[in-house]
């Protein structure tokens, strides 16, 4: 009997070797996605009795742990909740959003950038401490972001503005605001009255005006004729145009195979020429007819391929999540087309997206990767890492691109895009109205821009989803204009 | 040497100083255990650590004595490990209990039953010991033993005496208590199989046909597989237990197949083993909920019956990394039944990888020593019953610590020596003898010549029964 003893000592070796495996598994490969996990309670409980790191903007901490003296030994603040909320994200017993969950490990001092300080209180017996993480954010341009929203008028239904701006620096890549309305107060998440947090967290997450969404990055719309850069962009590639040539006009359009009304595009009454007119007018009078046909002509795929170089249908953003990818259309026939050149039919983008168009234009056609952590620091403020700019490709030439800042600054001097002028600076921009595609819901007003338009310092993408505005109003970037310009003159001075 | 002793071609040391060495290390782990425990959840060493460890090394310490007078010849790594395990799984429930009564939601008093428990534990192991010098005797009480076995399983469905606890009807109240019969029945099966198969096992090895390279058995010889394959599914179907029900199961493959030593039974037994499983999961919501668990937990998180407790088990190892918490610093009382059922997600949370893994090899050494003695028993009964003994060690092992660890659907059974629970103490505290007893008569030199003439007539009629089992193997 002693061969099948034999075999049933190597069957049992076998299963031994699989529970240690496993737990080394569990124990070591799989150890911090469930550490990661938001149901982890033993995480946060932990967190509570440790200081964590603070998230800092310019000099000052916009989300820091202070001693607190009832059952855990930290709370966590937001000094200016509002205003930097949706990039905080909270730090709730429950869930953590935004940096707070993106930069956790660092935050909590369990990243490996951290084992040198993490061993020095292990060994000197004091409780740990997480490292900070400077953002990317300028004060500046923040607050000037998140008071030209405040100023908006309210929606008479919601009670409500729906909006968002982010701006970015297009040499580096580096965001430097990114501000949302409606808000919400994280400190209020972060509480250790856990009940009270359960009930704000279940009325936030049941608001029909969703205050806890990040729009910059988390709501894609339509984008409207702010999408006409793109279709000048892929109009100016293709070599068949030049910014001071002409391209098609007219007053309507017929969209190929379709007949009557529907497929019938007009300009709102903007003067758009007859058969031919200079791209510049174009641009200016933001002529749906001239971009159609553009659009038609190009056809969806060298669209498509335009808009993937400035990022759209691709992930890029990585140190804050989650991220709505923008999109253009994977399938879309000749009429199709062009509506999407005209930023409507199924192509849709967060403000970040837009951002990202202008600043592509605006770095002489290079697209960077957008970021928001600069640096990650010891808790002694000693630098750790500090975040590099990274090209993700080139958008369009240089040739192209100084083409495109021609056609945009002359749409901010002589065009539609005047509100977001600015005295002394040369600014380059584009309005956008996007139809909602119900006739209840008013359409989205888009602004975007970049200044100066000679030597970019920076690109900004304004979209309002719902105010108290005029259907009337809304187009020609009445309100998303000023909010652009008191951004970027946040910046630039 | 004698010549016979040569002819034989080893004997075997006793090793009772190696054993009385890796004694003191268990205790070492024991006691520190408990020290650590009250270091790192009070701030200071146990007040009754002295009392408690003097309690701990007696017990230890007369099971050494007692196995040195009665079984100077057994192997010398299992009591150490058993009771290393031991020490150990008291040291986690103490700890839970600390903070049971700290607040968190639980039961009582472990510690002083689980003590209880052991105490009784090792006195009914050194009687084994005492009593029975010679495991060959427990052949005859196979049909005994399988009775027993068969009205133990059956006792829990009985009226009056049985109770569900958790969903599983395995239990029966006896005045104050509650207890486990399958643990004692999962004995009591061993013995009757390897009183039956090393009786039949030439009919059920030699008969047969072969079909595609492998022998398959005759088709009456599958009397007995069905019979024990129906009684699993009946624990399985009555009792909601499906731990035990793959444990019997499993443990009548592997002797099957070690009797026979025809890996037929094997292809067989797996074929019925995935049938009865691919029914039961057909027909029982609860095994489907067991697998659908299995493969996704944490969806299952907050729903009833869903998959808290294992989740919770599952963050608690992984929050504890490779070196563990430490003992005091992890929320082992999160899981509920950690003391039990889920006493290695305990373990791993406060004491790490390297806690899981140090028990896993403790019990990957019980089995390795167990099987030892099977290969080198010198009768076919003890063989079988060394490898039966084993294999419940080894499969209630995996089954519990693989069930725990996500690498099976989880499957309630306790953890040899470590969980709470005397009926799982006791039983295993008996199979610890059992190993000791047939190892003990395995190693133990061959008192007289063997193959040779000799006057006298016991030893003759002893040596001849050896040699013709070690002939067979």
């Amino acid at each position: 009997m002693n061969k099948p003893i034999r075999t049933i000592a190597i069957f049992c070796l076998l299963l031994f070797v699989a529970l240690m495996l496993n737990a080394t598994w569990l124990q070591y490969w799989k150890a911090s996605d469930y550490d990661d996990n938001a149901l982890n309670r033993r995480v946060i409980e932990d967190a509570y009795s440790q200081q964590r790191g603070a998230i800092l903007v310019g000099d000052e901490a916009v989300a820091e742990s202070v001693e607190s003296d009832d059952q855990y030994d930290y709370l966590r603040t937001y000094p200016q909740p509002f205003k930097y909320a949706h990039v905080t994200g909270y730090f709730s017993f429950y869930d953590q959003t935004g940096i707070e969950r993106s930069e956790n490990a660092v935050l909590s001092g369990d990243d490996d950038l951290l084992f040198v300080n993490k061993l020095v209180d292990l060994l000197s017996n004091k409780s740990g401490k997480g490292g900070n993480v400077q953002l990317t954010l300028d004060p500046d341009a923040q607050d000037a972001a998140y008071a030209a929203l405040e100023k908006l008028p309210k929606d008479s239904g919601t009670g409500a503005v729906e909006a968002s701006v982010v701006a970015i620096a297009p040499s580096t890549g580096k965001i430097l605001a990114m501000a949302s309305l409606p808000t919400f107060d994280p400190n209020k998440l972060a509480s250790h009255d856990f009940g009270a947090v359960q009930q704000d967290y279940d009325r936030l997450s049941q608001d029909p005006t969703e205050p806890l969404l990040n729009r910059a990055i988390q709501t894609t719309l339509p984008p409207g004729s702010t999408f006409k850069i793109v279709t000048a962009a892929a109009a100016l590639s293709s070599g068949q145009y030049t910014a001071d040539g002409q391209v098609p006009g007219g007053a309507t359009y017929q969209l190929p195979q379709t007949s009557g009304s529907t497929g019938e595009i007009d300009n709102e009454g903007r003067s758009c020429g007859t058969d031919e007119i200079p791209f510049a007018q174009a641009m200016e009078q933001s002529c749906n007819t001239t971009f159609a046909a553009l659009g038609v002509e190009l056809g969806a795929d060298a669209l498509r391929e335009q808009a993937e170089k400035f990022g759209f249908d691709q992930r890029y953003l990585r140190d804050l999540g989650p991220q709505a990818v923008s999109q253009f259309p994977e399938e879309a026939d000749e009429p199709q087309a062009g509506q999407s050149a005209i930023g409507q039919f199924e192509v849709r983008a967060t403000p970040l997206q837009m951002a990202m168009v202008a600043a592509a234009v605006a770095n002489q056609g290079v697209l960077m990767r957008p970021y928001i952590v600069d640096s990650i620091q010891s808790p002694s403020l000693e630098t750790l890492r500090q975040t590099e700019p990274e090209e993700l490709g080139e958008a369009v030439t240089p040739e192209v691109a100084d083409g495109l800042t021609q056609l945009l600054v002359s749409t901010v001097e002589e065009g539609t895009a005047s509100p977001g002028a600015i005295a002394g600076v040369t600014v380059a921009g584009k309005t956008g109205t996007a139809q909602s595609g119900d006739p209840d819901v008013p359409p989205y007003a888009w602004y975007v821009s970049f200044a100066p338009a000679q030597d970019p310092e920076v690109a900004v993408a304004v979209v309002i989803q719902s105010a108290g505005i005029d259907r009337g109003e809304i187009a020609g970037g009445t309100f998303g204009g000023p909010i652009a310009k008191a951004v970027m003159e946040a910046v630039i001075r | 040497m004698s010549q016979s002793g040569f002819v034989m071609g080893f004997v075997h040391r006793r090793r009772r100083g190696a054993e009385l060495f890796l004694l003191l290390l268990a205790l070492a782990v024991g006691i520190g255990a408990y020290a650590a425990v009250g270091i790192g959840v009070e701030g200071r060493v146990p007040a009754d650590i002295i009392g408690y460890g003097s309690w701990l090394a007696g017990l230890a310490i007369v099971a050494h004595v007692v196995v040195r007078v009665v079984a100077p010849y057994a192997d010398p790594v299992l009591l150490p490990a058993v009771t290393a395990l031991n020490g150990l799984g008291l040291a986690v429930i103490h700890r839970l209990q600390l903070a049971y009564d700290a607040g968190a939601p639980g039961p009582t008093g472990l510690p002083q039953k689980q003590l209880t428990w052991m105490t009784l534990g090792v006195v009914l192991f050194l009687l084994t010991l005492v009593v029975l010098r010679d495991h060959r005797v427990l052949a005859r009480f196979t049909y005994t033993s399988g009775l027993a076995a068969i009205v133990l399983l059956l006792l829990p469905l009985a009226p009056g005496i049985g109770k569900t606890i958790n969903g599983a009807r395995i239990w029966i109240g006896v005045g104050p208590f509650s207890l486990q019969p399958g643990e004692i029945a999962k004995v009591l099966l061993v013995v009757a199989f390897a009183g039956y198969l090393v009786l039949h096992r030439d009919a059920l090895a030699l008969a047969g046909r072969r079909v595609l390279g492998v022998d398959l058995p005759r088709g009456r010889d599958l009397g007995p597989i069905l019979g024990m394959w129906l009684i699993s599914l009946g624990v399985l179907v009555f009792q909601r237990d499906l731990g035990s029900s793959l444990l019997f199961f499993g443990l009548f493959l592997v002797m099957l197949y070690v009797a026979t030593e025809r890996p037929g039974w094997l292809v067989v037994g797996s074929l019925l083993f995935l049938g009865g499983a691919a029914l039961a999961y057909q027909l029982f919501g609860h095994v489907q909920n067991r697998v659908n668990i299995w493969l996704d937990p944490l969806p299952y998180y907050d729903r009833t019956p869903g998959s808290f407790q294992i989740v919770e088990s599952l963050f608690g190892m992984a929050w504890g990394g490779l070196i563990g918490r430490g003992f005091g610093e992890g929320s082992p009382e999160r899981v509920p039944f950690a003391y039990s059922d889920f006493i290695i997600g305990a373990i791993g949370e406060e004491l790490g990888l390297t806690g899981v893994i140090a028990v896993v090899l403790l019990y990957g050494l019980i089995v390795e020593r167990a099987l030892r003695a099977a290969l080198i028993c010198r009768d076919g009964f003890g063989k079988l019953m060394a490898t039966g003994l084993a294999a419940v060690v080894a499969l209630q092992v995996f089954v519990v610590i693989g069930g725990v660890t996500r690498l099976i659907p989880l499957t309630g059974l306790t953890t040899p020596f470590l969980s709470y629970g005397g009926s799982s103490l006791i039983a295993n505290w008996v199979i610890a003898a059992l190993l000791l007893r047939i190892s003990d008569q395995a190693r133990r030199p061959v008192p007289e010549m063997a193959g040779t003439e000799t006057s006298d007539e016991q030893a003759d009629e002893q040596a001849t029964q050896m040699v013709r089992m070690v002939d067979r193997s």
